[in-house]
């Protein structure tokens, strides 16, 4: 569906976590081979209560509960995967990575090229990032760049309600891996939604959230909703165009480019942390093929490389947010 | 292709031809290797045929099995053709991956088998999920973790058995106890005499057999498909065997004598099969002797389908990455169409 289409669509305001609790649902009424497994999905309702009611609605089978064994579940679903149906698994958070990451890296990854694509692998993998609830640092990591970077899996981040919805039911029809990063600061974000059940998100299609002139930020998850705000403060001043990557691998190089060719100037917001990562990423592509555009060094806004600390002064003074990508709009315009 | 099935002559027979091709195989594999034709590292099933054709005489051609880095036995027990296997361990477009996985990663999904894998202990997380697809659409199969006496220690291997056990999944974990992990002794890494004991911490049966008698195998597997598909869940077979070759080709085997492989050849799982068939008088040594050049004959073709074989196209490294390919990668395939591959591939 095109972002045009997307926009006629007839919407529902909902928060982020009703986007993807709908889109799930939407998934498991259309097709029989999709099931969600996880740690306390089924019973508990999600521990972020993101798949609250879905038991009820679909039974045990097909939400279904899982020890706490990360490696144990990821194979399982790789290896279900392989063999004729589509799971769909709740990492509860993405910091549980390392614990299953044999599987991730060694296998779900690796298996379609080391078999030749004789083996298809449609597996979906949804976690949650980042820091801001005093979870402190096992429980509020920010570990796309991880995925992003290994080959042989897809990454998409939302940062709206409709896009959480649109690519949790993409990642959940591709016939590849895809992990999907929800970061928990947003579940109770609203925004409007399209409720079409043929309405996704193709992955690897940027957004465009707001147009403007001046200066080009490019923001992920939760920093979309603050550069947003950020740009309507500085409306006047300085004219803010905002892109939501959604898809982190495959990355939408070409609107981010578009863009800088237009404003001559970058802003990469994203939480991650900072050194050799997703705003490295964006900033390599966006001098390989717009050098000659910028008129100003490109700015990066994220994580200053620490682990997320448990004291709230502490995890504010670390986490990236709106007052950090005001200064480096400032900064360069 | 014949059925392969303890239970009629004609199965008995097969079960030898596949346990005769293994050792022909490999034999070549080993030599082919030494010769610098095959790259990488080959791990020989030498001496361990009877557990996997045992197991695969109890299962039917849609079961599915998850192998391990000693997979081409696996592979040819499960009723893979040696020369596309060659092709593959060869490096060739032809291979069974195409070239892209060799003797560690090779693979035939369409015909049950799940891979060789390069990581101990990551093929039972595998068959658990093949266990879970059977159970979640309902259908009659079941499906095998190949793991070896090294693999016992692994996490990952007590994860899997326990979501297999607890969702009663049709799995069933095949440990090939072959005596070392590597170069380690088994005991210098377990502190059990039978690692099938670990089955009671999962409330499954676990039960120890001689992995040198294909008989004893297939019946311990049958009973455990039987379970696995009346819905009563998994079991985890030991089977006790032993590898003629080292861990690796090239292997100098610091950790044993050659009094103790010595012994272990006096029960040889081809040997004994074989003089059962001819006491039962289903064979006689002139027909074995007949198989064995038909099957060495079978080897050679193989080998030299593999030798002729191309090799992929340069533009191959960057498919197969992804069902649906993205453009990262795509604009890679199209450098190494227009210049021909060996660019490096380090630059946009």
């Amino acid at each position: 569906m095109t972002a045009q289409a997307e926009l006629e669509l007839e919407t529902e305001t909902m928060t982020v976590r009703e986007a993807i609790r709908q889109g799930l649902r939407e998934e498991l009424e259309r097709d029989e081979d999709v099931y969600l497994i996880g740690e306390d999905v089924g019973l508990f309702g999600g521990v972020l209560e993101v798949t609250g009611g879905l038991y009820e609605e679909f039974g045990g089978e097909r939400v279904r509960d899982t020890p706490i064994s990360e490696a144990g579940f990821m194979g399982a679903a790789t290896g279900a995967a392989a063999t004729g149906t589509r799971p769909v698994v709740e990492l509860m958070f993405s910091d549980f990575m390392g614990v299953s990451m044999e599987q991730i890296m060694n296998q779900m990854a690796k298996m379609h090229y080391m078999f030749g694509g004789k083996a298809e692998l449609p597996v979906t993998v949804r976690t949650t990032e980042g820091g801001g609830m005093g979870a402190a640092s096992q429980h509020s990591g920010t570990v796309h760049t991880w995925i992003a970077h290994f080959p042989g899996l897809k990454a998409v981040a939302p940062g709206t309600a409709a896009s959480a919805k649109g690519l949790t039911k993409a990642a959940i029809r591709s016939d590849d891996p895809v992990f999907v990063f929800e970061n928990k600061m947003i579940y109770e974000q609203s925004g409007e939604v399209p409720t079409d059940e043929g309405f996704t998100v193709p992955i690897g299609e940027a957004a465009v959230e707001r147009e403007g002139e001046d200066v080009t930020v490019v923001a992920t998850q939760r920093l979309v909703g603050e550069s947003l705000g950020v740009a309507d403060s500085l409306e006047g001043d300085v004219s803010v165009e905002v892109i939501d990557p959604r898809s982190l691998y495959p990355l939408d190089t070409d609107t981010i480019v578009e863009s800088v060719e237009k404003t001559g100037r970058l802003v990469v917001a994203d939480e991650s942390p900072l050194s050799y990562g997703t705003h490295a990423e964006i900033i390599a592509r966006v001098q390989e093929e717009a050098f000659f555009s910028l008129d100003a060094p490109i700015m990066r806004v994220g994580t200053p490389d620490t682990h997320m600390p448990f004291s709230p002064p502490l995890e504010q003074e670390v986490l990236p947010g709106d007052d950090d990508v005001k200064a480096a709009i400032q900064r360069i315009s | 292709m014949t059925e392969l099935d303890l239970d009629s002559a004609d199965g008995r027979r097969e079960a030898l031809r596949r346990m005769v091709t293994i050792r022909a195989f490999d034999q070549e594999a080993g030599n082919r290797f030494a010769d610098g034709e095959i790259p990488g590292f080959v791990h020989l099933y030498i001496g361990e045929e009877a557990v996997g054709v045992g197991t695969c005489a109890s299962l039917d051609p849609d079961d599915y099995i998850a192998s391990t880095h000693r997979g081409h036995g696996h592979c040819i027990a499960k009723g893979l053709d040696p020369k596309y296997m060659m092709a593959e361990l060869y490096g060739k477009a032809e291979g069974y991956c195409n070239g892209k996985g060799g003797s560690m990663h090779i693979a035939d999904v369409d015909a049950g088998m799940l891979g060789a894998n390069g990581i101990v202990g990551a093929g039972p997380p595998m068959a658990t999920g093949a266990a879970l697809s059977i159970d979640y659409q309902d259908r009659d199969q079941v499906a095998v973790g190949f793991l070896g006496d090294g693999a016992v220690a692994q996490g990952q291997v007590h994860e899997a058995i326990n979501l297999a056990s607890t969702w009663d999944l049709p799995a069933i974990f095949v440990v090939e106890n072959n005596h070392y992990g590597e170069g380690t002794p088994v005991e210098k890494q377990h502190n059990l005499d039978n690692l099938s004991d670990t089955a009671q911490a999962y409330d499954i049966p676990g039960v120890t057999v001689d992995g040198m008698d294909i008989t004893a195998v297939a019946e311990a597997i049958a009973e455990a498909r039987d379970r696995a598909r009346a819905g009563d869940g998994p079991t985890m077979v030991e089977a006790q065997t032993y590898r003629y070759r080292g861990h690796y080709e090239g292997d100098e085997e610091p950790y044993r004598d050659d009094d103790e492989i010595e012994r272990w050849k006096e029960q040889d799982p081809i040997e004994s099969f074989k003089d059962r068939l001819i006491e039962r008088g289903e064979l006689t040594q002139e027909e074995f002797d007949d198989l064995e050049s038909e099957i060495e004959s079978t080897i050679e073709d193989a080998v030299e389908y593999a030798q002729a074989a191309d090799y992929p196209e340069p533009s191959a490294a960057y498919e197969d990455m992804f069902v649906d390919q993205p453009p990262e990668l795509q604009h890679f395939a199209n450098v190494a169409r227009t210049d021909g591959g060996a660019s490096g591939g380090d630059h946009r």
